[in-house]
């Protein structure tokens, strides 16, 4: 059966990417269709109901580097977008009880005064160095060797950004952009609390740990995209996740887009060597002008266009991406608020840190190397419900939390070890807050295996793929294909595996529209 | 196989080495995908001669061996070579290129079609890697088997009549690229009728252990006609003649090159009636519809130079100073009685039907001497004789 419309653009996928794509291309006047598997929109960045009444945030729960771009020119805000917090301070758990924390460049508790300058001098060092990365994040990157004026622009403006810096910094950025982040707070720092929750920023989502190279990369790359979000900083929406998702999804159909839930995708149809339709798992076909797939790029390629359409040097680059997740998600629905030793409301009211020290975060690290998950995690918690209580019955509390490291390929196998691995992690939040466990009404546990079964995510992987060195910006996904476009004709990615990444960010939603609006495949709507 | 520098690991002998080793008069040897090959037996002329006028044994057991195998063979090399493998039918062989995705050549070879979900894989170069990479999504198993097949071109016009001799049943009936499947004492022994002299010839193909037996047999049965093991120089005189080319000599593989300069389309190669664009998608097609919009950088040609002196390694001008292409293969044709060349030309000079000169360097006891030798572009082959392709084979 074929439909008898024919959609300008149809968007795999409505997660956040998906939405705003699908949003900036119907703005621009294109038919759009977007169609999602799961019933719910928002992909890794949706709510999930955990126990009944009990709303937590599946896997993303702090909305932190959202562009501003995607923001305003969305009209997020119009279409109900509100900010249940904002400007989250970081509280670093102290095993001893002499929690830090950390308001940007302030630092309150017991801490050196030395501690105090040095953090400020190292902040807006990183944070000048990372505001000249910022603008890359929104923009296609180029292509090297190409002639077109587009690209040198690119190249140009990226040597001028960094050259900007002034000769110093940007000597400074040379040395430590390779660097492992232990080394560099090392370097600069001797607050055991304070750099293990820094060392922890830099490796979240990533598969490094302190002491891997790139960490510091990885650090700067979270940072730029935290520029963006200026003063809101770290925040919590309205609704959870799902309040920014919704806001996407009443802009894009404001636009006149199309969305379908329930709604997967088996196959993109290429014909004469142009992607024209989608293939639903119903059976159904839906002819476009243009295919925008936000599923990875793994499942992108080698599931839904197959090799056959394909070259073999193309498929060993996408096979080749590292696509194996390090985070879990564990969610409690509790029936009071947690008490965790010596934080009051309004620190559990912030991103509170298990991560005490770079070693507890390098040693969690490490047991994911021999196919081990980390007997005792770096977590970083939120309790949602202290900012928005229509997430849980009333005085009901839930805690959302994000625990490195638990390696995809489990040598032991997940199935097995879901509930020991949960256990574990119990156990290092109890820790801190005794007596946890007796709250808990109601428990998810998301394994990477389970994301990617759940979410779709190829590995379940964060970012749909890693961001290191050798997957950034040009080289993201594969080297040569890091402009949205593929090698098929009217085939575009716009999802986290695209630059510039992963992270509740809308960019590669944003910067793959932009794309196809500046080809062919974007002119000559409907 | 010991790890260590090359030139401290041994050559590997080839099944047919007892034979060959006795042979080898001359001892030149040469290397060929790790083994010891006989470069030449006795004399450059002579070996040659009887490849036009005789018949000779050629030992190719070290090329690489590909069997594919699976329900998706065909469509598995229809992917991966740029000429439409559903037209070739069982029994049947066929010369191919691939290339990498930028529509550059990686190697050319030869498709023996065995059965509807088997077929092997020739090429002179180690392609494992690529062809298993190629699998991914397809039912089809890739296996390198170059050790298990012994190999053997017979080459020559008394060819067919030395098989004859051996009692190779029909053998003349079979046409050119045919297969033809014989038992050798028990073992299957396939002969198919290629090769690489652009003359008539067969090759023949069966275990290893079974290698000298053929080898015995086949030099009984062409005691009377002269039948003359060669070794790989008189071949390489024989392959220019034919005009063929080979990878590392007239282009270089792509995945072997430094610069991506070098790098070869099969259009540059003169090969474009290789390329079917209709047949759906291949590797590198994409890039080749670019080049064939914009059109090829280089053009591969034969060249008929004035004299008699081998133009190898010339430069080739046109006009007096403008440097517009090199040659990379070269010989004085003693059949053709022409001095041929096969030369890589910048495109738009491909088509000159005046003004070509080749640079000729010749070393005239201990001074070198520069002369300036006209050409002039050449269809291939150079020497083609109608019992290459005559069915049934000729009788001499
Ligand atoms: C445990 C965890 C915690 C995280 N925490 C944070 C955080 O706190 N803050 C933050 O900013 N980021 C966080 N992230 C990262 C962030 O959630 C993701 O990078 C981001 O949500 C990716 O968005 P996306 O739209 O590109 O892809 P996705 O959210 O993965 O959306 C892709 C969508 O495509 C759909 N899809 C896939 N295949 C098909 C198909 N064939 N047919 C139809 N639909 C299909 C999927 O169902 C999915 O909904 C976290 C990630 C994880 C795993």
């Amino acid at each position: 059966m074929t439909g008898d419309r024919r959609y300008g653009a149809i968007v795999i996928g409505g997660g956040h990417n998906g939405l705003v794509c699908g949003a900036f291309l119907a703005k621009a006047g294109l038919s759009v269709l977007i169609v999602e598997a799961a019933d719910t929109l928002g992909g890794a960045a949706r709510n999930a109901e955990i126990a009944e009444g009990y709303v937590a945030p599946a896997c993303a729960h702090i909305l932190h580097l959202l562009h501003p771009q995607v923001r305003a020119r969305l009209k997020l805000r119009r279409h109900g977008l509100r900010l249940a917090a904002r400007r989250l301070p970081t509280v670093a758990l102290d095993a001893q009880g002499d929690h830090l924390t950390i308001r940007g460049r302030h630092l309150e508790g017991v801490i050196s005064d030395d501690d105090v300058r040095a953090w400020r001098r190292l902040r807006r060092r990183l944070l000048r160095m990372a505001g000249a990365l910022h603008p890359f994040l929104g923009r296609v990157p180029p292509r090297l060797g190409s002639d077109s004026w587009r690209d040198r622009l690119m190249l140009i403006r990226l040597a001028l950004a960094v050259r900007r810096l002034g000769k110093r910094e940007m000597r400074e950025f040379l040395r430590i952009v390779n660097m492992n982040v232990a080394d560099l707070l090392d370097d600069e720092l001797s607050d055991a609390r304070l750099k293990g929750a820094l060392a922890f920023d830099a490796v979240l989502g990533t598969n490094f740990g302190p002491r891997s190279p790139g960490s510091v990369l990885t650090w700067l790359y979270r940072l730029a995209g935290e520029v963006g979000s200026g003063r809101t900083g770290l925040a919590i929406p309205q609704g959870g996740m799902a309040g920014l998702t919704e806001a996407l999804a009443a802009s894009a159909r404001s636009f006149g887009a199309d969305i379908w839930t329930g709604t997967a995708v088996k196959r993109i149809v290429v014909e004469g060597d142009r992607a024209v339709a989608v293939e639903l798992e119903s059976g159904n076909v839906l002819r476009t002008r243009a295919v925008l797939s936000s599923a990875d790029p793994r499942a992108t390629f080698l599931n839904l266009v197959g090799p056959e359409h394909l070259d073999t040097g193309f498929l060993r680059g996408v096979r080749g991406i590292r696509s194996n997740g390090l985070a879990a998600k564990l969610n409690l629905a509790l029936d009071g608020l947690p008490e965790f030793t010596g934080l009051d409301r309004a620190a559990l009211a912030g991103r509170i840190v298990i991560a005490p020290d770079i070693a507890h975060v390098e040693r969690a690290f490490d047991q994911t190397k021999y196919g081990a998950y980390a007997a005792e995690p770096a977590i970083e918690i939120t309790i949602p419900t202290l900012h928005d209580a229509s997430l849980a019955p009333a005085g009901g509390h839930v805690l959302s939390a994000v625990v490195q490291y638990a390696p995809y390929g489990l040598a032991a196998g997940w199935e097995a070890h879901r509930d020991a691995f949960a256990d574990r992690v119990m156990e290092s939040i109890e820790r801190y807050a005794p007596g946890l466990a007796r709250r808990i009404v109601g428990r998810q546990v998301l394994t990477p295996a389970d994301i990617e079964r759940e979410f779709r995510i190829t590995g379940g992987h964060w970012h749909h793929g890693d961001l290191a060195a050798d997957q950034i910006f040009m080289l993201r996904p594969v080297p040569g294909w890091a402009q949205y476009e593929t090698p098929i004709s009217g085939l575009f990615l716009c999802g986290a595996g695209a630059h510039p990444g992963g992270g509740v960010t809308g960019a590669a939603g944003m910067n793959a529209a932009r794309r196809v609006l500046s080809t062919r495949h974007g002119k000559d709507a409907g | 196989m010991t790890a260590g520098a090359r030139h401290e690991a041994p050559l590997l002998k080839t099944p047919f080495h007892p034979r060959t080793a006795v042979l080898n008069q001359a001892k030149q040897w040469g290397r060929w995908a790790g083994y010891a090959t006989v470069a030449c037996f006795t004399e450059l002329a002579h070996e040659y001669f009887a490849i036009r006028h005789a018949a000779t044994l050629f030992d190719v057991s070290p090329m690489k061996k590909y069997r594919i195998s699976g329900t998706d063979a065909e469509r598995y090399l229809n992917r991966l070579l740029t000429r439409d493998v559903r037209k070739l039918r069982t029994d049947r062989v066929a010369y191919a290129v691939w290339c990498n995705d930028d529509g550059k050549v990686l190697d050319d070879g030869t498709v023996f079609r065995l059965g509807e979900k088997e077929v092997l894989l020739m090429a002179q170069e180690r392609h494992l890697a690529w062809l298993q990479d190629s699998a991914f999504g397809y039912d089809a198993t890739i296996e390198d088997v170059s050790e298990a097949i012994a190999g053997l071109a017979l080459q020559g016009p008394l060819s067919c009549t030395v098989l004859k001799a051996m009692e190779l049943d029909g053998i003349a009936q079979l046409k050119p690229f045919g297969i033809a499947r014989f038992d050798l004492s028990g073992t299957p022994l396939t002969v198919s009728r290629t090769g690489y002299t652009g003359d008539l010839g067969y090759e023949l193909w069966t275990e290893p252990d079974k290698a000298l037996e053929l080898w015995d047999r086949l030099m009984a049965a062409g005691a009377l006609y002269r039948l003359t093991p060669i070794g790989s120089r008189a071949l390489d005189l024989a392959r220019i003649e034919a005009g063929f080319i080979q990878a590392n000599v007239d282009f270089i593989a792509a995945d072997h090159s430094v610069r991506m300069t070098r790098q070869r389309s099969p259009f540059e190669l003169g090969l474009d009636w290789m390329v079917d664009f209709d047949k759906g998608h291949f590797v590198g097609r994409r890039a080749l519809l670019r080049e064939r919009e914009t059109g090829p950088r280089y053009r591969l040609v034969g060249l008929d130079i004035e004299g008699s002196k081998p133009a190898a390694g010339a430069l080739v001008y046109y006009g007096r100073a403008r440097q517009v292409g090199l040659v990379t293969s070269a010989a004085w044709s003693p059949t053709a009685k022409r001095n041929i060349a096969l030369a890589t030309l910048q495109a738009p000079f491909a088509d000159k039907t005046d003004g070509l000169w080749a640079e000729i360097y010749v070393n005239k006891e201990l001074k070198w001497e520069k002369t300036a030798a006209r050409c002039r572009i050449v269809t291939r082959p150079f020497f083609d004789p109608p019992r290459r392709r005559a069915t049934p084979a000729p009788d001499f």
